[in-house]
């Protein structure tokens, strides 16, 4: 308890969310080799972790940057195609090892979406607000239409690459179709494991949590608390907000990767304004810039809809409700208030006088 | 506070998990109760009931559901349906997959679309869970999966089907093609057409795409068409953007021959169309709801008092997909206690083997590649109705 007392309150936070990640890993884990964990549960694992890397690189750009980005399904389909193309080829070159593959496919994904949101950083990171938030929405519907007109096949003679013909190889035999325009790209074999997920997420929550407490992550705070202030004492804003940006999409980049390699096909249309919305719910959800909020929502709200199907033809209807009294509860200053006075009469918590000040 | 509310949503979380473990125990339990004439098989599916698709999933379960009363109203064993819903979406199919094993499925009958056809069917193959599917006609469902079967044509099939019959029947000087290029169905058909018809040299002299996301307008395909002096117009496609195409096209007072595929099926059911743009339509489709025979006229009477709507040729196959299985598990003598993987194993061997007559066509045959063989019927509408050809 001492110790702890020593820990300053993000080093805290960052310990609170390690702990509560590997108690879950290895709760579920060992459900799932014991085999008493269900189909339904076993097969959203891996989408899980997907969803948490999503959530939790947005929250970097939400929270902590201070940035509405309505486009983070863009980044995330970048590196799903990127880094699928990488492991179809090495898998059409006889490279038999899958986890290989999949680290190698994560990698690529990664700087693929990372390229992509340097790119896209230096116009958009420009602007504040609303104009942020409705530019980045149309880059991702952009990288989305150029997706579902490309069309990519792989040969003997290497990559042959087309917007205007289907397939562009002179040996149809051999060859393999891998982007195909906007059916995407079919016949994945599925690589993507639990474990990989289990991986992915500690490593970006590690590179999070030591961005936050570094000299840029310091400064970009800084920034989102007051553009001015930080700007008058010679913070170059721009260049702490590209660096944000970029290591947010390289993160959605090897979410997309981990994500399309768990099912056998994989089409642009699906990272589309809905999935973005849905990963910005998380973030809310679970509070901009808390990164254990973001976790437990998005592991909430992907299995919500599943648990839901009991309900049959209401499932969506009450998902949206939950989902409404969810936010609508949580930021209810009464009920808080209320909460938060049953905690401290049941110790469970310091009065407000004795917390610490500041955002967790 | 946000800390606690964190754990508190985490053991809820645990909570629900757990749940469904328990859940999954029950669901176990009360399949073996079932035995002799009484025996239940736990049949799934999946489609999207909800969504932009949803006409396709609705339409699927209305008829698999007509068909599973009357197997069951048959006496002897007993089929327990379940419909998931997938929205049309390769993720929650494979949730809905996952699902219906919880609840301890047996078999499958597929999923209604074909983009997530090809994920599950791989789950399914995995898994050694039978599957056939009503109306994902994409190669890449069935392609190297012995367990994997289609009620409905393959796309290739009807791509080729369709340039043959052009050129045995002298149709159309010049040929123009509208299709989907965001569509399996469509682009596997469009793509076989194309090049069945540079083999028999149909003269194609126009070719437009459109997305699902441009599937509300168009003026500019219709007038592309216009243009190349195009007087057949071939429209692999499903008849919601077929219906818009006839409308924008006799807007314009461009009336070429409009030869479409089963996806047409349907047209003249849909809700505010005039049926007299689609006279003179022709399509090559399996089904049609005015065939004379008895059984046809029973589903009929008995869709139409479900949903109120003529059945299409997705409820049709999801019919005959109830009744092949029935007649798979009859011949095959598997029992309800056995394992998926075990009735999967006897259902496949049965399938290969066997001839089914159905509503979409008779004497049947399924392939070990899982392609059904049955010839397609051309229709014609004449005064808002099909007729043979």
């Amino acid at each position: 308890m001492k110790k702890m007392k020593n820990l300053t309150k993000a080093q805290k936070s960052s310990s609170l969310t390690y702990a509560v990640v590997i108690v879950a890993f290895a709760i579920m884990f060992a459900l799932k080799t014991s085999g008493s964990l269900s189909s339904k549960m076993t097969g959203m694992l891996v989408p899980i972790c997907a969803y948490i890397v999503m959530a939790v690189s947005l929250n970097l750009v939400v929270g902590i940057m201070g940035d509405l980005s309505l486009g983070h399904a863009g980044f995330m389909s970048v590196g799903a195609f990127a880094g699928t193309i990488a492991i179809v080829s090495m898998q059409y070159n006889g490279v038999e090892s899958a986890g290989l593959r999949l680290v190698v496919g994560i990698i690529v994904g990664a700087i693929a979406g990372a390229i992509i949101g340097f790119l896209i950083g230096i116009p958009v990171l420009r602007l504040n607000g609303d104009y942020l938030a409705i530019v980045t929405l149309a880059f991702a519907e952009i990288i989305k239409v150029l997706i579902q007109n490309m069309y990519l096949d792989l040969d003997e003679n290497g990559f042959h690459f087309s917007m205007v013909e289907n397939t562009n190889t002179t040996n149809l035999e051999t060859a393999r179709l891998i982007i195909e325009g906007p059916m995407g790209i079919r016949g994945i074999t599925k690589i993507s494991t639990f474990v990989a997920g289990f991986i992915l997420v500690m490593v970006v929550l590690i590179v999070i949590f030591h961005f936050m407490s570094s000299r840029t992550g310091r400064a970009v705070m800084s920034i989102r608390d007051n553009r001015i202030a930080a700007e008058s004492v010679g913070i170059p804003i721009f260049k702490y907000k590209i660096t944000t940006f970029t290591l947010s999409a390289a993160m959605a980049g090897a979410a997309g990767v981990l994500f399309a390699n768990n099912y056998s096909t994989l089409i642009s249309a699906k990272f589309n304004i809905d999935t973005s919305i849905l990963v910005l719910v998380f973030v809310v959800l679970g509070g901009q810039g808390n990164m254990l909020g973001s976790i437990i929502a998005a592991t909430a709200l992907t299995i919500l809809p599943e648990i839901l199907r009991g309900f049959s033809d209401y499932r969506m209807l009450i998902y949206a409700i939950i989902l409404i009294a969810v936010m609508l509860i949580s930021n209810n200053s009464q009920l808080k208030a209320a909460f938060d006075g049953l905690l401290i009469k049941l110790k469970l918590k310091k009065a407000p006088d004795e917390e610490e000040g500041g955002k967790a | 506070m946000k800390k606690f509310l964190a754990v508190m949503l985490a053991v809820a979380m645990v909570f629900c998990m757990a749940a469904c473990g328990d859940k999954q125990e029950a669901n176990d339990g009360s399949a073996n109760i079932t035995d002799g004439a009484g025996m239940v098989f736990k049949v799934g599916a999946t489609g999207p009931l909800t969504g932009g698709a949803a006409i396709y999933g609705q339409a699927v379960k209305a008829g698999a559901e007509i068909a599973v009363e009357e197997v069951n109203a048959m006496g002897g064993f007993q089929f327990d349906f379940n419909m998931q819903d997938d929205a049309h979406d390769a993720e929650k199919a494979v949730n809905a997959y996952n699902d219906l094993k919880d609840w301890g499925m047996q078999f499958m009958m597929g999923t209604t679309t074909s983009a997530p056809g090809e994920a599950v069917s791989a789950e399914a193959y995995a898994d050694r869970m039978f599957f056939l599917t009503p109306s994902a006609s994409s190669t890449d469902v069935i392609k190297g999966k012995d367990n994997v079967f289609q009620m409905c044509f393959t796309d290739p099939n009807q791509g080729t089907g369709s340039a043959q019959y052009m050129y045995e029947h002298n149709m159309g000087t010049n040929i123009g093609i509208i299709y989907k290029s965001d569509d399996n169905y469509s682009m596997g058909v469009y793509n076989t057409f194309k090049a069945k018809a540079a083999e028999l040299k149909l003269n194609v002299v126009a070719e437009a795409a459109f997305t699902d996301a441009t599937s509300t307008d168009f003026t500019v395909q219709v007038k592309q068409m216009q243009d190349a002096g195009v007087d057949l117009v071939f429209l692999p496609m499903y008849y919601t953007p077929a219906s818009l195409i006839f409308a924008q096209a006799a807007a314009t007072g461009y009336t070429p021959t409009w030869f479409g595929i089963d996806g047409m099926d349907g047209i003249l059911t849909l809700e505010g169309f005039d049926t007299a743009l689609a006279e003179g339509v022709i399509l090559l489709t399996p089904y049609s709801a005015d065939a004379d025979s008895s059984e046809n006229k029973n589903f009929v009477e008995k869709y139409k008092a479900k949903t109120g709507e003529l059945p299409n040729q997705f409820a049709a196959d999801a019919y005959d997909c109830i009744y092949a299985l029935w007649k798979a598990v009859d011949q095959s003598g598997v029992t309800a206690d056995m394992s998926s993987e075990e009735i999967c194993e006897a259902l496949v061997k049965t399938f290969t083997s066997m001839s089914f007559n159905g509503l979409t066509g008779s004497n049947m045959t399924w392939a070990t590649d899982g392609t059904v063989s049955k010839s397609p019927n051309a229709m014609v509408i004449k005064n808002g109705a099909y007729v043979g050809m």
